[in-house]
């Protein structure tokens, strides 16, 4: 057999018919839900009275919509349409059937943070879930992607996907990262090179040295990304780090189950000699801590420049950089360090795990903020508990910062978690889109200890600046 | 879903890169759980002030874009969240086709979901029909999804490439989820070759 990629092994292993023109039904191993891209699905299925096929193989759990308040439980916290979205849910999973993570559980927060807790996600698997930054799951080795509603519909009714195969593109990070640069680094430094079409039509492969030396956290931050930098899936392959935390999952095999698993799972990676349709590599040393400075998260530069002229770019990207600048209220030339922060957000299904938390409290440790607003969000409520026994939880409180429970929160606003137009806001989420956090907000995409230091500085800060006072 | 077969409409210039799926229905309209009525909302950002009022310079408010069907944009349209409320928003607003140098994937799929039809063309042609699309509602675009072709007003027309099994059913109107159901024997037999093959999945 010729040499495959990683996306050639798992995709092989999951087609269940391939007709002539090469269209293939591919099987879902697990199909992550959410209350927000689902209902129209589940009428559907209603509507012409199908079941779920594999409800032992559906999750799910409501984050979208859902306070992060305290006073969560009290209905009233909630708008009437977003009560009325979490309840369609509640019902849909009784009736049927499925694995799910109600508001009041203990293991609630965003899907892509409680699938791979809970040991849904490993190695070799087809992950979908109505939601592009499904992408996430890719960091185990698991062929992960966003799906559409109606993708969605399919997925419950079928347990499959009608899909051609995607290209495949290497993206490798070579040698070490250097003090102060983190997994967020990595991935917006990448979606700088290639451009937010970069990797459309393509499945990305994460690897190299300074990939490897992530941790499974850091290696969910890459591939999270992926899907801003156009690319459905970013994959990397498992390694002992990957087998060390799947181990003991609730929803991870066992015994001689686990075995046969482990077995499996060491045989996935890209073989010598298999070909990559295109290839971008990137030296480790070279990358900064970044932070955006428009409205795509293909706008990013290294902390210590200045906001670019929008001449300096060609075609489309002049006048979208014009925009950008106007809707970001900053001028070419300006220092990025100079650039003042209203509010910070750290959370999301990017940068909402115990490591990305713990990063922040780094920072933060002692000091106390200087915007005017500053929330922490943590990823799940078991995300939250372990943040509270490990200390991490008073630091932020101590810094200033709102400790919430979990879900997607100000990533996309949706629940009452917005910032006011003009307000300009350090978030460790991956969108900067117009509105994207609330009409006429400002967004700034960085790493959580990017956040943390604009957090007690109140501009835009070198992380670098404040870790000399650290070692 | 409705076929697609041929279409001569109206279409409006956007010719900003990047449009993302938050412009065009941003995320106070994704708390519905219907399919419909999302077209007062599309691009709701960019087309009312936030007291609602409408802004009369954005492409869909100007009198001869009102009755839009097609919309011309920028590269790299439908970019960012996978919602399936940006092809709904589209639809019910009356578009049925998008003419981009290039979509976002998921984007580009949900389309062929609900009826509507994306073109790619390469830049020139995409210039070509942008700047037919600028003269207003006297110049009507033709859409061909049989003969693969986009004609402007002028006559130029121009051929594009769709995959074949996305044509057939987007030409016939076809629902996926019965099409695959003719095929449940696959997936028994493939559910009952893996669960001895990879018990734990």
């Amino acid at each position: 057999m010729a040499p495959r990629t990683l996306y050639d092994k798992i995709w092989d292993d999951h087609v269940v018919h391939q007709a002539e023109d090469g269209t293939c039904l591919l099987y879902i191993d697990r199909h992550l839900v959410h209350e927000v891209t689902s209902p129209q699905a589940f009428e559907g299925l209603r509507m012409t009275g199908r079941k779920v096929r594999a409800p032992e193989k559906t999750i799910a759990v409501p984050d979208h919509n859902v306070p992060t308040t305290l006073d969560r439980a009290n209905a009233a916290t909630m708008t009437e349409d977003s009560r009325i979205q979490v309840a369609a849910l509640d019902k849909n999973a009784k009736d049927f059937g499925i694995n799910y993570y109600p508001v009041s559980d203990v293991r609630q927060g965003i899907v892509h943070i409680v699938g791979p807790e809970q040991g849904w996600t490993l190695p070799g698997m087809t992950v979908v879930c109505g939601d592009s930054h499904t992408a996430t799951h890719g960091a185990f080795g698991a062929l992960a992607h966003g799906i559409g509603t109606s993708e969605v519909e399919h997925v419950l009714a079928t347990q499959t996907l009608i899909q051609r195969k995607g290209k495949n593109m290497k993206v490798e990070i070579t040698g070490s990262l250097r003090p102060g640069v983190t997994a967020k680094d990595i991935t917006l430094s990448v979606i700088g090179a290639t451009g937010t079409a970069g990797g459309t039509g393509y499945v990305i492969e994460y690897c190299g040295q300074a990939i490897r030396e992530l941790s499974m956290e850091g290696r969910m931050t890459v591939c999270n990304m992926a899907i801003e930098g156009g690319a459905r899936a970013g994959l990397i392959a498992p390694d002992e780090k990957t087998f060390a935390y799947c181990m003991g999952r609730p929803h991870a095999p066992k015994g001689a189950k686990w075995e046969a698993a482990l077995a499996y799972w060491k045989t996935l990676y890209t073989d010598e000699g298999a070909h990559f349709d295109k290839v971008v590599t990137i030296r480790g040393e070279d990358i900064a801590p970044v932070v955006t400075w428009g409205t795509s998260p293909e706008d990013v530069l290294p902390i210590t420049d200045v906001v670019p002229a929008p001449e300096s770019f060609s075609g489309g990207k002049v006048d979208a950089a014009k925009r950008s600048l106007d809707y970001m209220g900053l001028q070419p030339g300006q220092k990025l360090t100079d650039i003042a922060i209203d509010t910070v957000f750290i959370g999301s299904c990017t940068n909402g795990r115990i490591e990305d938390l713990r990063a922040a409290a780094a920072i933060l440790k002692g000091k106390k903020i200087k915007v005017k607003r500053a929330m922490v969000v943590p990823g799940s409520g078991l995300v939250r508990a372990q943040a509270e026994e490990e200390g991490l939880a008073q630091i932020f409180i101590d810094a200033g910062f709102e400790w919430r429970l979990a879900g997607c929160s100000m990533c996309l606003a949706m629940n009452p978690d917005q910032l006011s137009p003009g307000e300009r806001c350090a978030a460790t989420s991956n969108r900067n889109f117009e509105g994207r956090q609330g009409r006429g907000g400002r967004t700034h995409l960085m790493s959580p200890a990017m956040a943390a230091a604009a957090a007690i500085t109140g501009h835009l800060t070198d992380v670098r600046e404040l870790m000399g006072e650290m070692v | 879903m409705e076929k697609f077969t041929t279409l001569t409409g109206i279409a409006a210039p956007m010719p900003l890169v990047n449009i993302d799926t938050d412009m065009i229905i941003p995320k106070q309209f994704l708390k519905t759980i219907q399919r419909s009525g999302l077209g007062k909302n599309l691009f709701d950002e960019m087309r009312y002030t936030p007291d609602g009022q409408e802004i009369p310079d954005f492409v869909l408010n100007q009198p001869a874009y009102r009755k839009a069907q097609i919309i011309v944009a920028g590269d790299n349209f439908g970019c960012g969240s996978s919602r399936e409320h940006a092809p709904w928003a589209l639809l019910d607003f009356g578009i049925r086709c998008v003419i981009s140098t290039s979509f976002a994937d998921i984007f580009y799929n949900n389309c062929f979901k609900n009826g509507i039809l994306p073109v790619v063309l390469p830049p020139e042609a995409v210039a070509h029909l942008m700047d037919d699309a600028k003269k207003g509602e006297n110049a009507r675009i033709t859409v061909d999804l049989e003969d693969q072709t986009v004609t402007a007003s002028d006559g130029k027309t121009f051929a594009f490439e769709i995959d074949a099994f996305k044509k057939h059913c987007l030409l016939n109107g076809l629902d996926d989820i019965g099409l695959t159901l003719e095929k449940a024997s696959a997936i028994d037999a493939y559910e009952a070759r893996t669960a001895t093959l990879r018990p734990w999945a």
